[in-house]
C-alpha cells in the first residue's frame, strides 16, 4: 500500500494494453478487412496558389478498376465547410480545394479503386489545368499591406489579432529598474506519427447510419462529421476500439473522414483512406505551430521580473481550423512559474501559403515555455546572475498556492524550490559544473541548460470563448460507466480512441481503487460513439484527471448502491457498515458477501431498498474542477491543474563540427499523485525526445518558392535512440486539492521544456563567442557558422 | 506472379503482383497485419521483420524476392496463443511501448541484436533500434526491456530461438 493507503493508484504496475502489441495484435485501422472496401489515393496540387481551370478524370476512369473520380466542385455541392474556431466565416475549408489551391500538396482530387495501388497508379492520369496565382509563405510579409490574401473573400491574412492587458503593465514597466527585449521563433514542426491518418467510412442505406473506423484523437469528432455531411449526429456511428498509432495532438481526420462518408454514400461501398507518408507530411494534418515571439521584459536590477509584453505572431498556414486557439490556450500559463505581476500579450494567426497548421502536444504552451525560459535566461545574461538563482528568485513560492496570476488562470498547487534542490541534489549540480568545465578546459563547446515550465492539465477549452466570443464553451466533460454483472465481474466503459496512453489502464486502476478489487479482474470496452457517452478525446493533457475522475465516482456510485442493499439485508443504515475488499461489514460482525449483493441486485428486487433500480451499474459525468465562469474582459482561468518540471541538462559539443551531444539529462517532475509510473515515466521521456527534435532536428522547411522541401522521413529527421540519451527522472509529488486523488496531467511532459532547456545549454556553450541563436531548431551549421563568423571578428576563445 | 513465402515455420504459396513489397505480401496476402507500414521509404523500421535471420525492412524487399527464404514476423515470436515470448514480456514488464505501431518492429530488432549478442551494452542495445523511430517513448523502456531480456535469456536454459537451437 502507498502512503496515501491505496493499494493500485501509484504502484508499479504492468499497462495491459502493452500485451496486444508486443504480440502484434493491435486493432489499429489500416488492419481492418471490409467486404468491397473501395481505396483513396489524392491528386496533389503542384504550386503553392493556382486557380484551377478544370480537372479531367476520364483518362483514369478508363482504367481497369477505377470506380470514381470527384474534385472539390463536386464535393463542396454535396457537403458544407469544415468548422473554424474563430469567427471568420470567409475561410472556407473542404476536404478537396474548391476554385483554387492554397499550398503545395493540397488535395485537389481523390480517385477510388479497388486496391490503393491502382487508385495511385490512376492519380497519375488526372489532368489538372491551372493558372498560377500569387502566393506568400513569410508569416511577416503576409501581413505586409498589399500582401496577396490567401483568401480573398477574407480581405487580408489576418485571423486574429487580439491584445490583452493583464495590468498594470505601463506603471509595471516605469517603474522597473532595468528592461530588454528579445526575438525568438519556434519553427514548424509537428508530432510525426510513425502510423499516418486513416479512416474507413461504410454507409448503411438500410439503417441511415454511417458507420467510421478512424486513427482519431479528435474531441466532438462525430459531431463535426454529421455536420458537414448534413446528417443527424445520431446517424454517425464512430467506432471506438481502434488503436491509434500516435498522435501527440495531430490526428484530427476531418477533412479525411468527410472525404470518405461522402464517397461511402456516393459509392454505396466502405470507402478507406490510408495516407502515404508523402499525402501525410504535405497535407495531412501534419504541421504544428510556428511562431515569432517578440518580447520586451521589465526587471529590477536584483532579479525580479516585474512584467512582460509579448507578442505572437502564428504562421496559421492556409487555413483557419483550429489552429489559432493554439494561441490561446498559453495565456493559462502566460507567466510561466514566475510571479511576473502583470502582461501584456499580443496574439496574432496569419494565414500562408503553408500547409494547415493542427494541434500538437501542448496547443501551443512549448513554443511559449521556450520563449519565456529564453527571456529568464538573457535577464540573468544581462545582470550577470545565475540562471538558477533567478529563476527560484521568481518562483512562486509553496504557500502563495492557490496562485491566480494576471491573466486569470488560479494555479492549483506546488513546490517548485523544492524539486529544483532535489533535482541539484539528485544531479550532483557541482560537480556537472565541474564537469562542464573540465570539457571547455579540453577544447570543447560545453554547457549547461536549465528550463522550468508548467503543464496546465484538464481543461475547459476556455480559449475558445475568450478568442471567439460567439462561442460560450465552459465545460468539457468526460463520461465513464461502470457494470456489475450478473456473475459479480466488473466491466468499465470509457468513450474515446488511445493513441498509447493507456486508458484501460487508467480506468482499471482506479475503479479497482474505489472498489477494493484487483485491476486485472475489470475488463474495460470501448463502445461505439452511439453508444457512449459524451466526451472529449484524450486532448489537453486531460484524461487522469477526467476520465480518472469519472470512472472514480462511477465506481463510488455502484459501491454506494452496494451499501444500501447490504444495510436492507442487515436491517442496519448503510452509515453504520464497513466496506472491506467487496464485502460489506455490519456493525454487530455480520457480514455480506459480494455475490450476495450481486445475487439480490440482479435477481431480487423484492430484497432491495424501496426507490433502488435493479442490476449494478452506474455513469457518471465529469465537470472540469475549478470556477467554470465564462472568461470576461479578456480575464479567466484556463485550466485547474498545473504540472511543474525542471530540467537540467549538459551538452557538448565540437567548435567546428558543432554535432551535439546530450551528456546528462535530469528532469525533476511534479504531477501531483502519479496513477501508474510507468505510464507517466514513458509520457516524459517521450516528450523529451520530441522536444529534442523540435530544438535540434525537425522542421517543415519551405523554399522560397512556397515548396516544402522536408516530404519524408529521409529529410524531415526525428530524433532515434543515437539522438535521445538515457534521462533521470526525479519525482516529486504536491497533490492537487481539486482532483479525485490529487492527479494532474503528464500527457505533455518533457515536451514542454526540453526545447528551451536545449536551446539554453547551446547558449551556455557558445557564450565566450556572444553569440545567439534565436530560432528552432538550432542546426548544426548554424551553430559552427556563427562560432567561425565571431571568431572571424575576433571574439572567442581563440 | 506465384510465389511461396515461408512465413513463421508455414508455407503459403501467394499470387503476387511483381511489384508487390514483402511487407504488402504480409499483410494483405497472409492476413498477417502485425507489421506495419510507417514512412515506405526504409527509414523508420516499422515494418521490420527477419529474413533469413537478418533484420530487414519489408517495405524494400518485393515478395517475389523472398521466395524460399524463411521469414519470422512478430505472430512468430509468441510460442502459443495468449502467452508470450520472453523479449515481449520484457517489453511489457518495463513498458516499452506506449501506441504499439512501431512495437513489433522493435521487438524484431531485439530478438535480431540477442541471437548474436546474448550480453549487449547499452550502446549495443541502442545501436541495434536506431534504425526504428519510436515517437512515444524516447527509447528509455525499450533499452530497458532489451537489457532485461537479455538478462533473462543468459539465466534460463533455453535455446535463445528455434533458429538458434537449429
Amino acid at each position: 500500500m502507498s502512503e496515501a493507503g491505496r493499494r493500485f493508484i501509484s504502484a508499479n504496475r504492468r499497462v495491459r494494453e502493452d500485451r496486444r502489441f508486443v504480440a502484434g495484435h493491435g486493432r489499429f485501422v489500416a488492419d481492418l478487412e471490409m467486404p468491397e472496401m473501395a481505396h483513396v489515393a489524392l491528386v496533389a496540387a503542384q504550386a503553392p496558389a493556382a486557380r484551377i481551370v478544370s480537372i479531367d478524370g476520364s483518362e483514369a476512369l478508363a482504367m481497369p478498376g477505377v470506380i470514381a473520380v470527384i474534385d472539390g466542385a463536386e464535393l463542396a455541392g454535396a457537403v458544407n465547410p469544415m468548422m473554424n474556431g474563430l469567427d471568420t466565416p470567409n475561410v472556407k475549408r473542404f476536404p478537396l480545394a474548391v476554385g483554387q489551391n492554397r499550398y503545395a500538396g493540397e488535395w485537389i482530387a481523390a480517385v477510388v479503386a479497388e486496391s490503393r495501388a491502382l487508385a495511385e497508379d490512376a492519380a497519375e492520369k488526372v489532368r489538372v489545368e491551372t493558372e498560377p496565382l500569387g502566393y506568400v509563405v513569410d508569416v511577416e510579409e503576409a501581413l505586409e499591406p498589399g500582401a496577396t490574401p490567401v483568401h480573398p473573400e477574407h480581405g487580408s491574412n489576418l485571423l486574429l489579432d487580439r491584445t490583452f492587458d493583464w495590468g498594470p503593465v505601463e506603471e509595471d514597466f516605469a517603474a522597473a529598474e532595468d528592461r530588454l527585449s528579445l526575438r525568438v521563433t519556434w519553427g514548424r514542426n509537428s508530432t510525426v506519427p510513425i502510423e499516418t491518418f486513416g479512416v474507413i467510412a461504410k454507409w448503411h442505406a438500410w439503417e441511415g447510419v454511417l458507420d467510421v473506423w478512424a486513427s482519431i484523437q479528435m474531441p466532438k469528432y462525430a459531431d463535426q462529421i454529421a455536420r458537414a455531411l448534413k446528417i443527424p449526429g445520431n446517424a454517425v456511428r464512430v467506432h471506438y476500439d481502434v488503436d491509434v498509432g500516435g498522435s501527440y495532438g495531430v490526428k484530427r481526420g476531418i477533412k479525411q473522414t468527410v472525404l470518405c462518408g461522402y464517397l461511402a454514400r456516393k459509392l454505396g461501398r466502405p470507402v478507406r483512406l490510408i495516407e502515404d507518408r508523402l499525402e501525410n507530411m504535405r497535407a495531412g494534418d501534419a504541421h504544428g505551430p510556428e511562431r515569432i515571439f517578440d518580447i520586451e521584459v521589465a526587471f529590477d536590477r536584483d532579479g525580479t521580473v516585474r512584467s512582460m509584453k509579448m507578442r505572437a505572431l502564428d504562421n496559421a498556414g492556409a487555413y483557419a481550423g483550429r489552429a489559432p486557439f493554439q494561441l490561446g490556450k498559453p495565456i493559462g500559463a502566460i507567466v510561466g512559474p514566475y510571479r511576473i505581476g502583470s502582461v501584456q500579450y499580443r496574439a496574432m494567426s496569419v494565414t500562408t501559403n503553408k500547409t494547415v497548421q493542427e494541434a500538437v502536444r501542448g496547443f501551443g504552451q512549448s513554443p511559449t515555455n521556450y520563449a519565456i525560459e529564453t527571456m529568464m535566461d538573457r535577464v540573468a545574461e544581462h545582470l550577470g546572475m545565475d540562471r538558477i538563482e533567478i529563476r527560484r528568485r521568481n518562483f512562486i513560492r509553496k504557500e502563495e498556492f492557490p496562485y491566480e496570476i494576471p491573466s486569470g488562470s488560479k494555479y492549483d498547487s506546488g513546490d517548485y524550490h523544492t524539486v529544483v534542490d532535489k533535482v541539484l541534489a539528485s544531479a550532483d549540480y557541482e560537480a556537472l559544473v565541474a564537469e562542464r568545465d573540465r570539457l571547455r578546459a579540453e577544447g570543447l563547446c560545453a554547457g549547461i541548460g536549465i528550463a522550468s515550465c508548467l503543464e496546465p492539465s484538464g481543461g475547459r477549452s476556455s480559449f475558445e470563448p475568450l478568442l471567439n466570443e460567439k462561442n460560450k464553451t465552459s465545460t468539457w466533460m468526460e463520461g465513464s460507466r461502470v457494470n456489475i454483472d450478473g456473475l459479480g465481474d466488473v466491466t468499465v466503459a470509457i468513450h474515446t480512441t488511445s493513441s498509447g496512453q493507456g486508458h484501460e489502464t487508467l480506468a482499471a486502476t482506479v475503479v479497482g481503487e474505489v472498489l477494493e478489487i484487483d485491476p486485472d479482474r475489470i475488463r474495460v470496452v470501448r463502445p461505439d460513439s452511439l453508444g457512449s457517452l459524451p466526451g472529449n478525446s484524450p486532448v489537453g493533457s486531460r484524461m487522469a484527471i477526467m476520465l480518472g475522475g469519472a470512472a472514480a465516482n462511477a465506481a463510488k456510485d455502484v459501491k454506494r448502491q452496494m451499501l444500501a442493499i447490504a444495510g436492507q439485508m442487515l436491517g442496519v443504515s448503510a452509515e453504520q457498515l464497513r466496506y472491506e475488499s467487496g464485502t460489506i461489514h455490519g456493525p454487530a460482525g455480520q457480514s455480506v458477501s459480494w455475490d450476495e449483493v450481486v445475487d439480490v441486485a440482479h435477481r431480487r428486487f423484492d430484497d432491495l431498498p424501496p426507490g433502488t433500480q435493479p442490476g449494478l451499474t452506474a455513469s457518471f459525468m465529469q465537470q472540469v474542477p475549478g470556477d467554470a465562469r465564462l472568461p470576461e474582459n479578456g480575464k479567466g482561468e484556463m485550466y485547474p491543474c498545473y504540472s511543474f518540471e525542471f530540467h537540467l541538462i549538459l551538452m557538448v559539443f565540437d567548435p567546428v563540427l558543432a554535432r551535439p551531444e546530450i551528456r546528462r539529462y535530469v528532469i525533476g517532475h511534479d504531477c501531483g499523485t502519479v496513477i501508474n509510473p510507468h505510464i507517466v515515466k514513458g509520457m516524459t521521456l517521450g516528450g523529451i525526445a520530441h522536444g529534442i527534435g523540435a530544438a535540434l532536428l525537425e522542421e517543415f522547411a519551405y523554399d522560397a518558392e512556397g515548396q516544402l522541401m522536408t516530404q519524408s522521413f529521409l529529410d524531415y529527421l526525428m530524433p532515434s535512440a543515437h539522438e535521445v540519451p538515457e534521462v533521470e527522472i526525479v519525482h516529486h509529488c504536491t497533490p492537487s486539492p481539486l482532483t479525485e486523488f490529487g492527479q494532474k496531467g503528464s500527457g505533455e511532459s518533457g515536451y514542454l521544456g526540453a526545447p528551451a532547456a536545449i536551446s539554453g545549454a547551446i547558449h551556455d556553450a557558445v557564450r565566450p563567442w556572444g553569440v545567439h541563436l534565436d530560432k528552432l531548431p538550432i542546426r548544426m551549421s548554424t551553430v559552427s557558422d556563427a562560432i567561425a563568423a565571431a571568431e572571424e571578428q575576433g571574439k572567442g576563445y581563440r | 506472379m506465384r510465389t511461396s513465402l515461408r512465413v513463421n515455420g508455414r508455407t503459403r504459396e501467394v499470387e503476387v503482383e511483381p511489384r508487390m513489397t514483402l511487407l504488402d505480401a504480409l499483410r494483405d496476402k497472409c492476413g498477417l497485419k502485425g507489421t506495419h507500414a510507417g514512412c515506405e521509404h526504409g527509414v523508420c523500421g516499422a515494418c521490420t521483420v527477419l529474413v533469413d535471420g537478418e533484420a530487414v525492412r519489408s517495405c524494400l524487399m518485393f515478395a517475389v524476392q523472398c521466395d524460399d527464404m524463411e521469414i519470422t514476423t512478430v505472430e512468430g515470436m509468441a510460442p502459443e496463443e495468449g502467452e508470450l515470448g520472453m523479449i515481449q514480456d520484457s517489453f511489457c514488464e518495463t513498458h516499452g511501448l506506449q501506441c504499439g505501431y512501431c512495437t513489433p518492429g522493435m521487438v524484431i530488432a531485439a530478438r535480431a541484436l540477442l541471437e548474436k549478442n546474448d550480453e549487449p551494452t547499452d550502446h549495443d542495445i541502442r545501436e541495434a533500434i536506431s534504425g526504428n523511430i519510436c515517437r512515444c517513448t524516447g527509447y528509455g523502456q525499450i533499452v530497458e526491456a532489451i537489457r532485461l531480456a537479455a538478462k533473462r535469456l543468459r539465466e534460463s536454459n533455453v535455446a535463445r530461438s528455434p533458429e538458434a537451437a537449429r
